[in-house]
């Protein structure tokens, strides 16, 4: 019986990848240790090493394809060894967060798109390309980066290894290592510096590998970055971007798993962004990094390598602290930001089989908060929910429900839901952090609910 | 061990004559800046300004005028007067924590606008929003007073990377206590500084104590100026208590650092005659040992001594002292009679642009 070779799972949210490179033909003997092939993913370029020994039977993925799922068999070795062994793959890479295999890949999900129709007038005629999250950050900082030469990058990982999920992938080959810098791992400091930079007349976007990591440092985001201007009576601004992924990732437990939009958006003097889509990731970043105020844009890994159609403009900047309509209806507001967009539009469409309209809107921006959309929209329909992939208590949530409280009870027919994750710290257990985090199914069930229907 | 300063070699590793002690020997050969005697008159007038000034600002506090946090820098101030006397102060930058009120009358900023801010009115300098220890005055590239221990250290490398990048040739002076010294975020920035050569000057005003508790309670290893050298930063050790020294001192330093070679850290030793805040009773010493500093350390004294040595009058010196004591008079009016700020200014300032 022959072993078969599958794609593995490079990182916790790797779903496909590209089989870049076979090192052993046909026919190669092949013993544990040896680097079989090389495999692209979204991130990194890493190396397939053989734990079992054999002779490579067949290839079955030829080099250079490209999407090839994680699990799918991409090669047979014929055993030699005494009995069979089930297929197994290890990886060697200078990986972030090397992970095995999940035993079940998460599904690859076709993000449910809206086109950004509420914004400053894209011309007529103008073309959508499809781009990731992920380079439509790039693109963002990129083209300020051209624009304007006091913005630099800093961060760890961001310059030679080309960012620890890629977003800051090509900037030192393009701007140098002036301009994209590498730091040492040591949050506190660097947030200090780029921090003590902004102060000094420069643009610094830091970039944190994860906001779990920008703990250490949120000192110098408070206490420095925020408080400063005012402090100072107008006198010493602060104009700096810290951004990087926040929120849950996948399988990487409850240090590296946390919606951090709540607490930084409870501070007077930071903006805070949350973006869903490729068109707003960009649109507002491009606004983050020209804004005099200190901001604090929270992305989300999963959605990092998800396509959105993105309006092909040379300078396609987005108003911050505007909400978007991402899906009109009437009979209930599923109000959401972050990753939690996607999911609440997953649920209109499953509400929508069941005769219920559901309008969603992406908050987008957490602070100053767009409260005069999400009342407009209570107005209309008369029924709120609140869908966050974060804890419930001193949310997001808890705020839009306060908001809908003091300035809307006129119009609510129904008291306002929220629908977080569990209050717990996130799980490392597939089934158990499936549990704790908010899905699409719990997010209809929140707006039946306010609407009265089972 | 007296070796020659190495010449600049490309990397710190490979760099055996590398000696973190080459700025001390630079400055011990030449320790006492030889100061005219216009230069040191105005150090005498400087030095006595920031005494009244804090004089009077603890009277005020007593007064119920000042509230709050209020750090005096009353026998620490040949550390300011003889820093910034060496700093080209149209390129070079300096932030400081929250015992701040010396080094902006160091600075030259008008003692009206810092003793308005003390008081809360809306003509101090941060128009009343920020207080004691949170004074800025970007014009003089004044970057705080920072009320966070030894953030305003990484904060320092930051307007330091900012000289680097905009290639201007200038320096950041980045002050810290004894205290702030035992933060993490302080050795953070040494690493980055030496790794990426930042024109910095990084000063420690060991005055003893960090609030109440002495250094020898405090830290391991009591000699500041040695602790960049897991770093590769050269240290110096100074006597802060004489203005003269600061000032070669700084000169040394703000070469080095001027001109590429990377940071410098400097152990200023000091002493506070007044407790940590107005609030400290100061049980952690006693009167003796201070009584002890001010008799035979005062650096406003010593530098007195010189000066009629030099062959000026006590007479001359009272005039100037005299001058003084009307300035602060002044300035302690002008902010006991200048309004409060406006209630509308209570919104004003949190961001600066409107979104």
């Amino acid at each position: 019986m022959g072993i078969e070779l599958k794609m593995p799972a490079l990182s916790p949210t790797m779903e496909q990848g590209t089989l870049a490179k076979w090192l052993k033909q046909e026919g190669d003997r092949i013993q544990p240790g040896d680097i079989i092939a090389e495999i692209e993913t979204d991130k990194a370029t890493m190396e397939f090493e053989a734990i079992d020994e054999g002779v490579l039977e067949k290839i079955l993925v030829p080099a250079g394809t490209e999407d090839v799922a994680v699990g799918a068999v991409i090669a047979l070795i014929s055993g030699e060894g005494e009995e069979a062994q089930p297929a197994a793959a290890s990886v060697s890479a200078p990986a972030a967060e090397p992970a095995p295999a999940p035993a079940a890949a998460p599904k690859a999900e076709k993000p449910v798109t809206a086109a950004p129709a509420a914004d400053p007038a894209i011309p007529a005629g103008t073309q959508l390309v499809s781009t990731t999250v992920r380079e439509a950050l790039r693109d963002a900082m990129a083209e300020e980066m051209r624009k304007d030469p006091r913005v630099f990058v800093m961060g760890e990982e961001v310059a030679e290894y080309q960012g620890a999920y890629k977003v800051t992938q090509g900037l030192l080959a393009e701007f140098g290592p002036k301009r994209v810098i590498d730091t040492p791992i040591t949050e506190y400091g660097f947030a200090g510096i780029g921090t003590g930079a902004a102060m000094g007349g420069l643009r610094p976007i830091v970039e944190f590998m994860t906001f779990n990591f920008a703990m250490q440092a949120i000192d110098h985001i408070i206490n420095s970055a925020a408080k400063t201007n005012y402090m100072s009576g107008g006198q010493m601004r602060c104009p700096i971007v810290f951004r990087g992924p926040n929120g849950a990732a996948s399988r990487v437990g409850a240090q590296h798993s946390q919606n951090y939009g709540p607490w930084y958006a409870s501070v007077p003097g930071l903006i805070v962004i949350a973006p869903y889509d490729a068109a707003d990731a960009k649109g507002l970043m491009k606004a983050a990094i020209r804004s005099e105020d200190p901001v604090v844009f929270l992305e989300n890994e999963l959605v990092y390598g998800r396509s959105f159609d993105v309006p092909s403009m040379d300078d396609y900047v987005l108003p911050i602290g505007k909400a978007r309509i991402v899906r009109e209806g009437k009979d209930v507001t599923i109000v959401s930001y972050s990753i939690g967009v996607g999911l609440a539009l997953e649920a209109a469409n499953m509400l929508a089989n069941e005769g219920i309209d559901a309008e969603v809107i992406d908050l987008r921006t957490l602070r100053p908060l767009d409260k005069e959309t999400v009342l407009k929209s209570l107005a209309k329909t008369n029924r709120l929910i609140v869908a966050e992939e974060g804890w419930p208590t001193c949310s997001i949530a808890s705020e839009i429900i306060s908001i809908c409280m003091e300035e809307g009870f006129d119009h609510l027919d129904a008291p306002v839901l929220r629908v977080c994750n569990e209050d717990v710290p996130l799980p490392y257990a597939a089934n158990l952090e499936k549990l704790a985090l908010i899905d699409a199914a719990r997010i209809a069930e929140g707006a039946r609910k306010v609407c009265y229907k089972k | 061990m007296a070796k020659k300063p190495a010449k600049a070699a490309p990397s710190a590793a490979d760099d055996s004559d590398f000696i973190l002690h080459s700025l001390q020997e630079a400055f011990e050969a030449k320790k006492r800046y030889a100061a005219s005697e216009a230069e040191m008159l105005e150090f005498y007038r400087q030095m006595l300004l920031i005494r009244r000034f804090e004089e009077k600002a603890g009277q005020l506090y007593g007064l119920g005028l000042i509230g709050g946090f209020c750090h005096l820098y009353i026998g620490q101030e040949a550390v300011a007067i003889g820093l910034q006397s060496a700093l080209d102060n149209d390129r070079d930058s300096v932030i400081t924590g929250y015992r701040d009120h010396g080094h902006m009358l160091a600075y030259g900023i008008d003692p009206r606008v810092i003793m308005a801010e003390l008081t809360g009115r809306e003509s101090g300098i941060s128009r009343g929003k920020g207080g004691s220890m949170h004074m800025f005055s970007t014009e003089h590239k004044f970057y705080g007073g920072h009320g966070i221990v030894g953030a305003q250290v990484a904060l320092g490398g930051g307007l330091a990377l900012a000289h680097q990048y905009n290639a201007d040739g200038g320096l950041c002076l980045a002050y810290f206590g004894d205290g702030a010294a035992n933060q993490g975020q302080v050795y953070e920035t040494f690493n980055m500084a030496a790794l990426w050569k930042l024109p910095i000057v990084f000063v420690i005003e060991n005055n003893g104590y960090a609030m109440g508790t002495a250094v020898k309670r405090g830290s391991a290893e009591t000699e500041f100026y040695r602790r960049g050298t897991a770093f590769r930063i050269p240290g110096m050790k100074v006597n802060g208590m004489d203005v003269l020294e600061v000032r070669a001192a700084a000169e040394v330093a703000c070469a080095h650092a001027r001109s590429g070679k990377g940071p410098v850290l400097m152990e200023c030793n000091t002493y506070r005659y007044r407790g940590h805040s107005m609030s400290d009773p100061a049980k952690y010493r006693s009167r003796e040992e201070v009584q002890e500093q001010r008799d035979h350390h005062d650096p406003i004294e010593g530098l007195k001594k010189t000066l009629i040595e030099a062959g000026k009058t006590e007479d001359e010196l009272k005039a100037i002292d005299k001058a003084i004591r009307a300035e602060v008079a002044q300035a302690a009016d002008f902010a006991e009679t200048s309004p409060e700020p406006e209630a509308s200014e209570l919104y004003t300032d949190v961001l600066v642009e409107e979104y």
